[in-house]
């Protein structure tokens, strides 16, 4: 059960990218993952809820690359984490264009700074799905 | 079964407001004003008619209240449902509930925006989302771009396919003296055109141009009895799936595949019995997702369906015949004048670009990232 005058679920998910960590919520009543976290577990509405730690390790569901006017494109991709919730991030160490659907890729944290909070971020893993 | 009657509202009138570029210092509600007028011209209705209203803007927080003000009307009914481009989809059947109960009896339903004056930034400010903004995304169309990724790598739908639909748009606008666009597109430019998020360069986007619209919706009985031909509402369907692109389970099917066969089932029809097709063209994957899942041509197909100038003039099925808004206009929420287009080709008012027998239109709106899918069916007193 949550409590929202002591912690909200993105400081606990932020919490846990500190430590490394890629945190995600599973309801215990029907054990589905489901991302972002949540104060109560989606479609049941119920509030127990667990938090678990993921593997880091998922596959490209699709991919764009973005051009800035002035900077290097830039990838934006959504994985689908092995535990079976998806999320918006990107693939880096790669040409951007070669991020490809079906590409197995592995987590690492992108720390932020004292404007943004830490987010995570994948490289490629090797290998397809 | 909808508790909403076929044929039981029409619209009687429906116009733009001044498009492209307007004058400094214009207010999207003076846009959604001037359209309010026309629309009320168009059939003869005067403002003191008006006691239903329906408004949505990204500059106006509150339409409703600031359109009534601005006109000094008390409606007895309003809705401000905001759900980005099809909002004024959603309004018709909100419109349609009203009327049909009693609650209003002549509603109107209008927009404004001067994104092109101000900027599409500061025009439609983007909320934070921690889940997202951190990767930098260039919101909607990033999430437009991995739809149409996706669906190139499940379907085989090429860049090309995507031109095309570009390409089909520019050629109808070249029929419509209101579009934005006056110069030919081919296959090669848009291609080539500057890229924007990958597989789409700024030529698979739509339009950033100030504009707005009205339609005027009453009681099939009164409309009658007014100066144009009633357009009837013959079916209405409406869904939401999501807010934000990485909630959407599927990116290669979108809502108007529960919208669609809602609105269909109501009308009575199918798709075959549409004649023209009016489907908000954010960008140039959404015609081909909407075919698809409006039941035009199975799913996947969508990119071979608009090859070699399927849904181009003199193509295979008549799709944005005003030139869209990839070449027409785009305000920004372009679902109100994806239906005027609709209205004015049942009308039989679109000239050069007149689909002969058009006696059925589809309109189909889209809002926020594929979020919202809204259809109206629209057809001619024949139809009834």
């Amino acid at each position: 059960m949550s409590d929202l005058m002591k912690q909200s679920p993105l400081g606990t998910y932020v919490e846990h990218l500190k430590k490394g960590e890629l945190a995600y919520q599973v309801c215990t009543d029907t054990d589905k993952p489901f991302f972002y976290p949540r104060t109560v577990a989606p479609e049941t509405g119920s509030t127990n809820i667990e938090w678990r730690i993921s593997k880091g390790l998922g596959t490209v569901y699709s991919t764009t690359v973005v051009h800035y006017k002035g900077e290097p494109p830039l990838n934006v991709a959504m994985i689908d984490i092995d535990e079976g919730f998806r999320m918006m991030s990107r693939v880096e160490d790669i040409d951007p264009m070669q991020v490809k659907i079906g590409m197995r890729v592995k987590v690492k944290v992108n720390p932020g700074d004292e404007k943004t909070l830490p987010f995570p971020v994948f490289t490629p893993a090797g290998g397809a799905q | 079964m909808s508790a909403l009657k076929r044929g039981s509202i029409a619209v009687v009138g429906a116009a733009e407001s001044d498009l492209g570029q307007v004058a400094q210092h214009t207010s999207p509600v003076d846009l959604m004003a001037q359209a309010t007028m026309r629309a009320l011209d168009d059939c003869g209705l005067t403002l003191k008619e008006v006691d239903g209203l329906f408004v949505a803007a990204t500059q106006v927080r509150m339409g409703p209240m600031s359109l009534a003000e601005y006109l000094r009307i008390k409606p007895r009914v309003f809705d401000g449902t905001q759900i980005g481009g099809s909002s004024f989809m959603s309004h018709v059947a909100h419109a349609q509930m009203a009327i049909q109960l009693g609650l209003c009896e002549v509603a109107v339903i209008a927009y404004g925006s001067t994104q092109r004056s101000v900027s599409r930034a500061a025009a439609s400010p983007r909320e934070f989302n921690p889940y997202e903004s951190p990767y930098r995304p260039i919101l909607p169309i990033s999430a437009y771009a991995m739809a149409a990724a996706r669906h190139m790598h499940q379907y085989g739908t090429t860049r090309e396919h995507l031109a095309e639909v570009a390409v089909a748009a520019r050629k109808w606008a070249l029929l419509n003296p209101k579009a934005w666009e006056k110069e030919p597109l081919t296959i090669e430019q848009a291609l080539n055109a500057r890229m924007v998020s990958y597989p789409f360069t700024v030529r698979d986007c739509c339009l950033v141009v100030d504009g707005g619209g009205a339609i005027v919706l009453t009681s099939a009985a009164r409309a009658r009895t007014l100066k144009k031909k009633p357009v009837y509402v013959l079916g209405v369907g409406e869904t939401l799936s999501h807010a934000n692109i990485s909630s959407m389970p599927d990116f290669t099917v979108t809502g108007a595949a529960v919208s669609g066969p809602q609105a269909y089932g109501m009308a009575g029809i199918a798709a075959k019995d549409v004649k023209m097709l009016s489907l908000y063209d954010a960008f140039t994957i959404t015609p081909i997702l909407f075919l698809e899942d409006l039941g035009f041509c199975p799913k996947g197909e969508g990119g071979r369906f608009v090859a070699n100038g399927g849904i181009a003039p003199g193509g295979r099925l008549a799709v944005n015949t005003s030139g869209g808004g990839l070449s027409y206009c785009h305000p920004g929420m372009y679902g109100l004048l994806v239906m005027i287009e609709a209205i004015r080709q049942v009308r039989g008012e679109c000239g050069e670009r007149q689909v002969q027998g058009c006696d059925i239109a589809l309109a189909h709106g889209n809002g926020g990232v594929m979020s919202s899918q809204c259809t109206v069916i629209f057809g001619s007193e024949d139809t009834l």
